[in-house]
């Protein structure tokens, strides 16, 4: 057992950090926005040559031929730059839907009675083990009527009969709501990491606000809300068990939600603004909670997987450990 | 990232299992939980078995008696004995899980030789002498004084919340030798017999009516020089090294615990009708997410500590903020499912609720824990 990342996993999260940070910097994210999230073709493509849609392609099928454990560092990546576009579903429409694994095609999926995100610029729409395109995707789209977005980076539509759509496979539900997960784990560092920075610069009472205790113990809680969710993510990217990854999306929605809440918090008033960067985490994370995956329904299924333990071996009632048996301060 | 476990590490869990199987059945009954003489024969017996089979100090170093284990193969030690049901490491904690790993890391060899075989036999227990009176929280405000007079230090003070004092044979004493010295840089770390003349022990009871915890008072008690482990003045940098080891690996066991009882939980509240209450179930099932999160968190934990040679990293203090506010949301979720029963002392987890209360408090409290987080892993500014 060897719980850590290899160097080559490490290499590729850097790799997709830097390149990140190359082509979808701050100036860029503010840009997204203006364009109410609109998927940058560009960019898009840039993406499909780092292979961010073909990386779990066979490297027969033109793919880089890795797995989950390394799809989850790229879009823990992306979730930390919110970066935009349908992501998830053009990687999974990878080998599936032509163009996808090259990032010329954008590729998205409905998810229940949700709306669609990015419907309107879609070259595909997943829809069961097949897609929809041309002719039945425009008509798709004429019948769907826009929403006006809360996230400003995910334009949605709602669609008016999502059956044939909503057809996806066990396994690909499984993986969209990891991969979503992933970005919420991303996004919930990064507001952590925002509001640390934020707390140890801007001073009240002439100390840093990060030295008040009820703001390091907000910022405490972010991280203890973030590691769990991180070995939870990973772990599911390692085995792919179904209940495994509900725990993962259950905590990294929490994770991504609260923390963006916490650092709002943190940020005062300059929170509150639309200059701050927070809003944009906060509403992303509430929109990716609800997809693949919510939080009702993962509980069901993790509460399904649970009992058949027999009698308790241990029955502490009688004589087991009662309380932690040692101290110390610290 | 690898979650397998490789063939030697399955052989090894594979023998364990066969031996746990054989020698649990034979066990005698456990003891009443105010029973301590009782307890401590149980928990040292046991002790003497895995000594005897060689599972006793498992992740020690072997030059310290132990067997140097991989943090992995202590990992499925604390698994599998959990699982099979073996009894708790109880009045041993202290002694395997802190003072001895502090004995090998910072004591001379006289000291190890000493100290560290009779714990690994079972033959003797140790207790903790931090928290004061006046100096929980605070540690390094403690008071209890050790003067020198010739080879012997000459202590006075009292001590609190002294786990298992009643039976145990050492303390680890945290004494103030210098007066003077800035709060941090004035104390020692001693072991201090506790059978020595002018030790009053004075069990205090726990809210759950139990008296696992003492008041312990001395009065020129007597505790030679060469008991001191580490420089004098330099306890406190000790006293770090316990306290990693305290948070390192000692829920690691619970936590499997905390699934099994989950398990019994959701069992019970499907046969007692329990299980349509949506909101209940909904809320066992978040507690699953939860558990299987720290259990990957633990295995992250001993991943990282044992590519950095072994010491368990800050990261405990993490696992140990989340864990105990897990821990008393299982027990809450246990009294919904018991409904009437929640009241009666004789029905299973009432014990355990009423104990987890205490999980946000000992081993340094939940606030304490946070400022910890906040200052050492996040780089926080200290407060004022
Ligand atoms: C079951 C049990 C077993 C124990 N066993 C042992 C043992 O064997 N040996 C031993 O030495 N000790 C033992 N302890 C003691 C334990 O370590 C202390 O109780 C603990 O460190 C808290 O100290 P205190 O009780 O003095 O509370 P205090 O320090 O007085 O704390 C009271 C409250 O104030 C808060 N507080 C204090 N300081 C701060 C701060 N800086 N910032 C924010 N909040 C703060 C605390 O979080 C807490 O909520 C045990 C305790 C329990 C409950």
């Amino acid at each position: 057992m060897d719980f850590q990342l290899s160097d080559d996993q490490r290499a590729l999260r850097s790799g997709m950090r830097d390149l990140l940070g190359a082509v979808f910097d701050r100036d860029r994210l503010r840009a997204a926005v203006e364009r109410g999230g609109a998927v940058d073709r560009g960019l898009w493509r840039e993406l499909g040559a780092a292979g961010f849609f073909a990386l779990r392609l066979p490297e027969a099928e033109g793919g880089v031929g890795l797995g989950l454990p390394e799809a989850v560092l790229l879009f823990e990546e992306a979730g930390r730059a919110l970066l935009p576009g349908p992501l998830v579903a053009t990687h999974l429409a990878a080998g599936l839907v032509k163009g996808a694994a090259e990032g010329e095609a954008v590729v998205t999926a409905a998810d229940g009675r949700l709306p669609v995100a990015h419907l309107g610029e879609a070259d595909a729409v997943l829809a069961g083990a097949g897609a929809l395109a041309g002719e039945a995707l425009r008509a798709c789209a004429a019948a769907a009527r826009p929403v006006r977005s809360m996230d400003p980076l995910t334009p949605l539509h709602r669609m008016p009969s999502a059956e044939r759509t909503t057809a996806h496979s066990e396994r690909f539900r499984c993986e969209a709501a990891l991969l979503t997960a992933a970005e919420q784990l991303g996004s919930a560092a990064r507001t952590t990491e925002a509001a640390v920075q934020h707390a140890g610069e801007r001073e009240q009472f002439g100390s840093p606000i990060g030295s008040f205790q009820a703001v390091k113990h907000l910022c405490a809680d972010m991280l203890a809300r973030t590691e769990p969710a991180r070995a939870a993510v990973y772990a599911a990217a390692v085995t792919g068990d179904p209940v495994e990854i509900a725990a993962a999306k259950l905590l990294a929605d929490e994770a991504a939600v609260r923390n963006a809440r916490d650092c709002l918090q943190i940020h005062g008033g300059m929170g509150f603004t639309w200059e701050a960067d927070v809003h944009l985490h906060l509403k992303r994370a509430w929109l990716r909670s609800a997809c693949w995956l919510g939080g009702a329904a993962a509980e069901e299924l993790l509460a399904a997987d649970l009992g058949a333990a027999g009698p308790l071996p241990g029955s502490s009632a009688a004589y087991g450990r009662a309380g932690v048996e040692a101290g110390g301060g610290g | 990232m690898d979650l397998a476990y490789t063939k030697a590490e399955e052989e090894f869990r594979g023998r364990l299992r066969e031996w746990l199987a054989a020698v649990l059945p034979g066990l005698p009954a456990k003891p009443s939980p105010d029973d301590w003489p009782a307890r401590r024969a149980y928990d040292t017996t046991w002790q003497r078995m895995l000594y005897d089979a060689g599972y006793a100090g498992l992740h020690w170093p072997v030059d310290a008696g132990g067997r140097g284990a991989t943090p992995t193969q202590h990992l499925i030690f604390l698994e599998e004995t959990e699982k099979a049901g073996a009894p708790y490491v109880g009045a041993n904690f202290v002694g395997l899980l802190h003072a001895g790993p502090t004995v090998a890391a910072e004591g001379t060899a006289e000291q190890r030789a000493r100290w560290l075989p009779p714990v690994l036999r079972g033959d003797e227990v140790w207790c903790q002498g931090f928290s004061e009176p006046d100096a929980g929280s605070d540690l390094a405000a403690l008071r209890t004084r050790a003067v020198r007079d010739g080879d012997d230090y000459v202590i006075s003070g009292s001590k609190i919340w002294t786990s298992h004092a009643e039976v145990a044979d050492w303390c680890e004493l945290l004494v103030r030798t210098d007066p003077k010295a800035p709060k941090h840089r004035g104390i020692s770390w001693l072991a201090m017999p506790m059978d020595a003349p002018g030790i009053t022990v004075r069990p205090l009871r726990t809210l759950a009516g139990s008296t696992e915890f003492a008041e312990m008072f001395l009065d020129e008690v007597r505790v030679p020089v060469r008991n001191r482990v580490g420089a004098e003045n330099d306890g406190w940098r000790v006293t770090m090294v316990t306290l990693s080891f305290e948070r390192g690996t000692a829920f690691v066991g619970e936590v499997v615990a905390c699934r099994r009882t989950l398990d019994v939980l959701a069992d019970e509240a499907r046969s007692n009708g329990r299980w349509d209450d949506p909101v209940l179930r909904r809320r066992l099932g978040r507690l699953n997410a939860e558990l299987r999160s720290l259990w990957r968190l633990t295995e992250w934990n001993v991943s990282e500590s044992q590519r950095t040679g072994g010491v368990p990293g800050i990261g405990g203090s993490v696992f140990k903020l989340r864990y105990s506010g897990v821990r008393q949301e299982l027990y809450e979720a246990a009294a919904e499912v018991l409904g009437a029963d929640a009241f009666d002392m004789d029905r299973e987890w009432v014990l355990d609720r009423l104990s987890s209360l205490s999980y946000t408090i000992a081993a340094g409290t939940s606030q304490i824990q946070r400022n910890i987080v906040a200052e050492r892993i996040l780089g926080l500014p200290k407060g004022r």
